[in-house]
């Protein structure tokens, strides 16, 4: 009787790895946490040309939130679309965008994503198939369900993201969205990134369930609850949802737990949360550290590896500061221009 | 009139207009509630469904705000959706995708995208709906930069809008009146457009300019074959478009008339008759009036149920005629 045949070793340690490891490549991983040092640099330096009045209005910070845009956006084609928030920037940048055009927009000029029209709040990337941020709450859930209500009727193959906050849950808009994705079996990925708090309101003050996840059930789709600071666990639930939504059947809810460590957006005094909490989600559960971490551990990067991708963040940051600075304003002769579309 | 040129109603003529777009373009599309096999509620997607399917004559739920988002999602990323609001008051629903995301779309992004959008609004009062199924909101929307907002007053236009508004790259917002659904006129054969932001003049006269919309060009008509009569000379432009507007049209009509009188069924303030008026003001054909402009608009209350009531809350072609009386008399 010939013996059992045995897994080989190298397999069976693989069979066990966490999923980003058993999907992508080291190299792949290594531009992931290049990517999210990216996020993070983009926001510190809009931040701060902010203070120093280089850039006007406001902006909602996701910092602290990386993990989740990368990992949502990471199994997402070129092609694939996704609609965003007003605390966009790090989806924009997951999705495939140029931080100094970017930069460019938020300085208002016109070689920035919307040539200046737009601002934080509406960056977008239609190229990469960023649809949009979105300056109203779940404003951009139902468009996202007409994106692929399209991919489907045009037979394009596509997936749409819809990102939303935990304030958003509690909006007609979501509902309305949700419903008709999943009676319609389209291919879109509802993505709700809970970061505790709709401006001041906690969702235990605002939502009537525990897990936003829960009311999946109510439009008859999975519910899929994450971590949302750890990468792996997201790009795993987004890699399952878009398999899914490619194989026609329909929709996914994934609720992604995070917490933003900045206030609401720049006139947040934060009296609604304590220091101890946000000092608790920054040392402990940063996404950032715990990704550089387990990839070191892994032996997928060292030291010199990150210094070296921090460097070259740095230096993109700059640039891109640079680039928006010495960029030219709109012409204010020009400021009826895109309300409708020009005749050719 | 020509033997040539069938007669089709009102609402025949939109959904000969929706047929023909869907036969040309397999990105056109019609969503709205209860459009398919009920054949929507005023029938004026009647049988489509059958032709050409229910993923094209696309039955809803009931979510006027989703639905319009999903309009425009699907028009931002290479579909025309036409989509059918069954009351325009319903439009309050939706006024966020309408007003935040259809309208400013292109604009937020620099021109990077285009939404190719028509919404379809059953509008105004006669009816016995009441007050929250009878309302004339079109100035609403003619009030948002970014949607073009149109009327079409007869079977022809409205057809030919129509199709004109399904090829427009911009979001473009069609108030149709129930009580003309059932009107008929003369529409040709085929394709054929009239083009959005033009106004139209409907009948030509000396002593007065009536501007006026929708039904209002009907009323106004009737109107001027009184005062015709009597020895006054109507003009009656049809606006056909409140945004964007057709001053031209009015400003040399005013010129030549010395007096206008702007008539409408929305609540008068606030208005297109504002809009008109203030626009005539700014020109150079102020300086043309004989007599101070006036406007006829609905009443400043909600539609009433009881049908005297409700008449009483709109212009009538007796108010009409009174209004034209009282404007050319002791100014010529």
């Amino acid at each position: 009787m010939a013996a059992p045949k045995r897994a080989q070793p190298e397999a069976a340690v693989r069979a066990n790895l966490p999923f980003i490891y058993r999907e992508y490549s080291p190299e792949q991983l290594r531009q992931v946490l290049h990517k999210m040092y990216l996020i993070r640099r983009f926001e510190e330096g809009a931040e701060e040309c902010y203070m120093r009045g280089l850039i006007h209005g406001t902006m909602h910070l996701s910092i602290g939130q990386e993990a989740s845009a990368m990992g949502i956006c990471m199994p997402l084609a070129e092609h694939d679309q996704i609609t965003s928030t007003h605390r966009g920037h790090g989806h924009c940048i997951a999705k495939g965008a140029e931080v100094k055009k970017m930069f460019a927009e938020f300085f208002g000029k016109t070689t920035g994503y919307c040539k200046g029209r737009g601002g934080s709040m509406h960056i977008a990337d239609v190229a990469k198939g960023n649809l949009g941020a979105n300056g109203i709450v779940a404003g951009g859930i139902p468009i996202a369900v007409g994106a692929a209500l399209s991919a489907k009727r045009m037979k394009t193959g596509k997936v749409v993201v819809s990102f939303f906050g935990d304030g958003a849950n509690n909006e007609g808009a979501f509902h309305e969205a949700l419903n008709m994705a999943s009676v319609w079996k389209l291919p879109v990925i509802f993505v709700c990134e809970n970061n505790g708090y709709g401006m001041s309101t906690s969702t235990e003050r605002s939502t009537a369930v525990k897990n936003i996840a829960e009311r999946a059930a109510a439009y008859s789709m999975p519910g899929v609850i994450v971590n949302g600071n750890i990468f792996s666990e997201v790009a795993e639930a987004s890699h399952r949802a878009v398999e899914r939504a490619r194989a026609g059947e329909g929709p996914t809810l994934i609720e992604s737990k995070t917490y933003r460590h900045r206030g609401h957006s720049k006139s947040d005094r934060n009296r609604y949360r304590t220091k101890e909490e946000i000092e608790d989600w920054m040392s402990n559960r940063d996404p950032i550290t715990l990704f550089e971490n387990e990839l070191q551990e892994f032996g997928i990067i060292d030291r010199e590896g990150v210094e070296a991708i921090r460097e070259a963040v740095a230096r993109e940051i700059a640039e891109g500061i640079q680039f928006a600075k010495d960029s030219p304003s709109p012409d204010v002769r020009d400021v009826e221009n895109y309300v409708y579309t020009e005749p050719a | 009139m020509d033997a040539m040129v069938r007669e089709l109603s009102y609402a025949q003529a939109i959904q000969e207009a929706m047929a023909l777009a869907m036969e040309a373009d397999e990105r056109v599309f019609l969503m709205g509630e209860d459009i398919g096999v009920y054949g929507g509620a005023f029938q004026v997607t009647g049988d489509l469904v059958e032709r050409f399917g229910a993923e094209r004559v696309m039955d809803t739920p009931i979510s006027e705000l989703g639905g319009a988002g999903v309009a425009v999602g699907a028009a931002m990323t290479g579909m025309r959706p036409v989509f059918e609001f069954q009351f325009s008051d319903f439009a309050t629903l939706a006024m966020e995708q309408i007003v935040n995301q259809a309208a400013k779309m292109r604009f937020m992004l620099g021109g990077e995208v285009s939404v190719p959008l028509v919404m379809r609004f059953p509008a105004g009062s006669g009816t016995g709906a009441a007050a929250q199924h009878s309302q004339s909101l079109e100035a609403w929307l003619g009030h948002v930069p970014g949607l073009k907002v149109i009327q079409p007053a007869t079977p022809h236009d409205a057809k030919g809008m129509l199709l004109a508004a399904i090829e427009d790259p911009d979001p473009v917002m069609i108030f149709e009146h129930k009580l003309l659904y059932k009107m008929k006129g003369p529409v040709p054969e085929g394709h054929y457009t009239v083009p959005i932001g033009k106004a139209e003049i409907r009948r030509e006269g000396r002593d007065l300019t009536i501007v006026a919309t929708s039904i209002m060009v009907h009323k106004a008509l009737e109107a001027a074959e009184t005062l015709e009569a009597e020895g006054i000379d109507v003009e009656v432009v049809d606006l056909r478009t409140i945004r964007p507007m057709d001053k031209a049209t009015i400003i040399e009509s005013v010129k030549k008339t010395s007096r206008l009188l702007c008539v409408y069924e929305a609540v008068k303030t606030l208005g297109i008759g504002a809009e008109v008026s203030a626009m005539i003001a700014e020109s150079e054909a102020f300086d043309y009036l004989d007599a101070p402009v006036v406007r006829l608009g609905g009443a400043e209350t909600p539609i009433p149920y009881n049908p005297e009531l409700e008449k009483a809350t709109v212009p009538q072609v007796p108010d009409i005629i009174a209004a034209a009386r009282g404007l050319v008399q002791g100014t010529r």
